[in-house]
């Protein structure tokens, strides 16, 4: 065995190219691994889009739905409650609805593509707990509350359009999912419409 | 860079494990062919446990619904077929390593002194991979699954008068159930592997203390230079390493022929009836178990005597735990025996292989005769072993290697 | 009907064949790639077998994306049984129902191409022959006093088959089967009726393992990547061992 006259150059470079070659195989390894961890077809399926029929929701009031395993909330929010809207506006965190997330169609003052039925998420941007829906003025909350989501968990406050107060744990608004009207009666959610 | 290493050594032994075990490991100049298996064992217990794990993920162990959640893997999880292919072909060429690994000790006596308890650890490691491939077995709850499991817990029966109790207790039931897929996914996830690792490492911790024999069966420490480095030795790393890297990717070619053409290896490595659902009222016509078992299944029914049977397998595995005092020759590669040996270790080789096709086929009475006839042969060359490898005469063995 | 004289199949230490049975086996040539079949084969599979037997694992989307297709056009032509797009091919008929009306448990056909083989399925398919004594009046070559009536009748028609009867030296009777014999033609032609077995041989194929045409192709680039890979390892082994040799 002699070390003498070793090409420490061509070496390296090979040294080099063997790794980076099997770095890039070890990486193409990997894809398999991380992407098996993704929603199955199973819980895809599972997790389709919902037909809601909301012909029967009176005003004032909240109906759930599950879509992909999280409760959806349709509200059919009466004249009073849409016109606290525009008085709550300076207590908000995020009244436009810049950071928060909704369809183009409803980002707009009442967060909804109809101004009567309000569409959410029903899960608080802090930490996943499912606020309350509290529609009444006053009461526990305080004088100054106008009605709209409280959650219990550590009690972040929503206003009717799911618009958060500032000064609460939760950052952002309450998220609006996709959703599209097949009818004046009948929403469905998850689909934008058109493509499946 | 020098420093953070420094603060490591003060604290942990990493410049020194290295050193021993990869940079200052010198291993003989004259590995051949048969040295690469070593290190694809370990590739390929590496592959069934990650493999394993992410099939844990998605795999169901309960009897109304492993079968589904397989064909789950198969179609709903995002390349889960892979994973599957993956982890089923690596079983079968886990043994396919371990096979040539061992034929390899065989070939150049790597098990005799001082390298018996080496051996041993192997011969341990060999056999819980098959308790860890036949509980693996159960999990798909297909055909096979059931049938082979009942056929082979049945053996535990044949022990006179505690033999029933032992195979119901084994079982957690009166036949293969639920219970039994459930015992067996915690032993083949947890239990064994465990085991696996912690022999595997007492393995190579041994192998590090005794040095690695070589095809010329030549004790390199016998040869050292003035600075105590043996004069055949090379260091592991970079020379073995870079070896190695290239005959992992030999395999990896070989391997991934089969997963991604030929993933069933015609019924070999994942049988036909174990695609149709356990039925506990129906037996397949015709059940053996995946082929790293025949060659022990056929020793199995060739004995007519059911305690009879379940000894001579259990003896056929058995005896190679002791093969290190069985061979008597003063040499200890294949190279520099006599006629005699080579003789044995080839009619040895052509009957393990005839067990291994006869345990696949039907057991009519002329394969019964024939399987006779090689469990004889397969004894023989152990018992006889003493006497041969004494009476024959050996070639000079060479000072230093070839 | 030369065609259907039967080939033998000289069958490798055959690891089970399931429910043995008799006959020949003729061969499918089966081709997952062709999409055009195997559209004509779920077709035929959904009008022919979806009523009785379920593919339970196969979800209808999967169909879609495989076969291209659009969700829109499954959902029209191939999906009967009024499921979702996402779902499974599920029936309505129950394992008790199944046990009752036909006396056996009615295997589920998601992976039975794994089980019995392109060549034994489709053997069966062709060798549906009339016989009065079984409950249904037909009985079948290559799967003995099966216990499912000829679905396919009405492509086929009614059929015969021809055995040869030999009588060995023992007095034995040994009767070999010869072929499949039309006595009054189905809506299709003999040439038709193979290809549409075949289609549906074919998509049963495909339905046992939907992954399988990418794990082909898949393949093939692995390959090439370790073919490449082991050039670089190859030079750089040799380039260390140099201090060696």
């Amino acid at each position: 065995m002699s070390t003498d006259g070793v090409d420490l150059k061509k070496r390296r470079f090979l040294t080099l190219a063997t790794t980076a070659v099997g770095a890039v195989g070890a990486g193409f390894v990997a894809v398999p691994f991380i992407a098996s961890m993704q929603p199955s077809a199973r819980a895809r399926a599972a997790g389709a889009p919902v037909e809601a029929d909301i012909s029967k929701l009176e005003p004032g009031q909240l109906m759930r739905v599950e879509w992909r395993g999280k409760p959806v909330w349709i509200v059919r929010r009466t004249a009073e409650a849409l016109e606290t809207l525009a008085k709550l506006e300076s207590k908000l965190a995020d009244p436009a609805s810049d950071e928060s997330a909704q369809p183009q169609n409803a980002k707009n003052a009442h967060r909804s593509i109809k101004e009567e039925y309000f569409i959410a998420v029903g899960i608080c941007t802090h930490l996943g707990c499912s606020p309350s829906f509290v529609p009444d003025p006053g009461g526990d909350l305080g004088s100054d509350w106008l009605g709209g989501f409280f959650c219990p968990c550590h009690g972040s406050r929503f206003d009717i359009a799911g618009r958060v107060y500032a000064g609460v744990p939760a950052p952002l608004n309450l998220e609006v999912p996709p959703h599209t009207y097949i009818s004046d009666s009948r929403i469905v959610i998850g689909d934008v419409g058109g493509a499946a | 860079m020098t420093n953070f290493v420094g603060w490591i050594d003060d604290r942990f032994p990493l410049t020194k494990v290295w050193n021993e075990h990869l940079a200052q490991y010198y291993a003989p100049r004259n590995f051949n062919f048969w040295y690469f298996f070593g290190s694809l064992a370990i590739l390929m217990l590496v592959n069934q446990i990650v493999t394993g794990i992410w099939l844990t993920m998605h795999y169901k162990p309960d009897a109304a619904m492993a079968f589904a959640s397989v064909e789950y893997i198969m179609r709903d999880v995002e390349w889960g077929w892979l994973l599957r292919y993956l982890h089923s072909t690596g079983a079968s060429m886990f043994f396919v390593v371990i096979y040539l690994h061992m034929f390899r000790a065989l070939l150049y006596g790597s098990y005799k002194q001082p390298r018996e308890l080496l051996w041993i650890f192997g011969m341990v490691i060999y056999v819980a991979l098959m308790a860890e491939a036949f509980m693996g077995y159960l999990l798909p709850w297909g055909q096979m699954s059931f049938w082979g499991a009942q056929v082979i817990i049945s053996l535990f029966g044949a022990i006179p008068y505690v033999g029933e109790g032992l195979a119901q207790w084994i079982r957690g039931d009166f036949v293969i159930s639920d219970a039994t897929l459930n015992r067996f996914f915690a032993f083949h996830v947890i239990a064994v592997p465990l085991v696996l690792c912690a022999l595997v490492f007492l393995h190579i911790v041994a192998l590090h203390k005794v040095g690695s024999n070589n095809p010329d069966g030549v004790e390199i420490k016998n040869n050292k230079d003035e600075n105590g480095i043996p004069l055949d030795g090379i260091p592991f790393h970079p020379y073995y390493s870079v070896k190695d890297i290239a005959g992992v990717v030999v395999f990896l070619f070989v391997f991934s022929i089969i997963v991604f053409f030929a993933p069933e290896m015609n019924g070999y490595f994942l049988e036909k009836d174990n695609f149709v659902p356990a039925n506990p009222l129906k037996t397949p016509e015709h059940i053996a178990p995946l082929w790293y078992f025949t060659p022990f299944y056929a020793i199995l029914r060739a004995v007519p005597d059911k305690l009879g049977g379940v000894i001579a397998m259990g003896g056929a595995i058995a005896i190679l735990f002791v093969l290190p005092w069985l061979d008597r020759s003063p040499v200890k590669s294949m190279r520099y025996r006599g006629m005699l040996s080579k003789l044995a270790l080839g009619i040895f080789v052509i009957s393990f292989f005839a067990l291994g096709w006869l345990g696949m086929q039907a057991a009519t009475p002329e394969f019964t005769i024939l399987a006779r006839i090689f469990s004889l042969i397969y004894f023989a060359f152990f018992i006889l072993m003493p006497f041969y490898t004494k009476m024959e005469t050996t070639k000079p063995v060479p000072e230093r290697v070839t | 009907m030369r065609k259907l004289i039967v080939m033998l199949f000289v069958c490798l230490p055959s690891l089970g064949f399931a429910s043995g049975g008799g006959g020949p086996m003729m061969s499918a040539n089966v081709d997952v790639t062709n999409t055009a079949s195997l559209q004509r084969g779920a077709q035929t599979f959904v009008n022919y077998c979806l009523s009785c037997h379920s593919a339970q694992y196969m979800r209808y989307n999967r169909l879609a994306e495989d076969l291209g297709l659009t969700e829109d056009q499954v959902m029209e032509n191939l999906n009967f049984t009024g499921h979702k797009i996402g779902e499974q091919m599920k029936i309505a008929m129950t394992g008790d129902d199944a046990q009752r009306w036909f006396g056996t448990a009615i295997p589920d056909l998601s992976v039975i191409a794994r089980s019995r083989g392109a060549d034994w399925l489709y053997t069966y398919l062709m060798t549906f022959y009339v016989d009065e004594s079984r409950p249904f009046g037909v009985n079948n070559v290559r799967f003995p006093d099966v216990g499912m009536p000829h679905v396919l009748s009405e492509l086929q028609g009614v059929t015969h088959a021809v055995f040869h009867e030999e009588v060995d030296e023992h007095g034995q009777t040994h009767s070999t089967f010869e072929e499949i014999e039309i006595l009054s033609p189905g809506s299709q032609t003999e040439d038709e009726y193979e290809r549409t077995v075949l289609d549906l041989v074919n998509y049963l194929v495909y339905m046992g393992e939907p992954a399988q045409v990418y794990r082909r192709s898949l393949g093939v680039k692995v390959l090439l990547f370790l073919a490449i890979f082991f050039v670089f390892a190859y030079m750089l082994k040799r380039e260390y061992w140099r201090d060696i040799h």
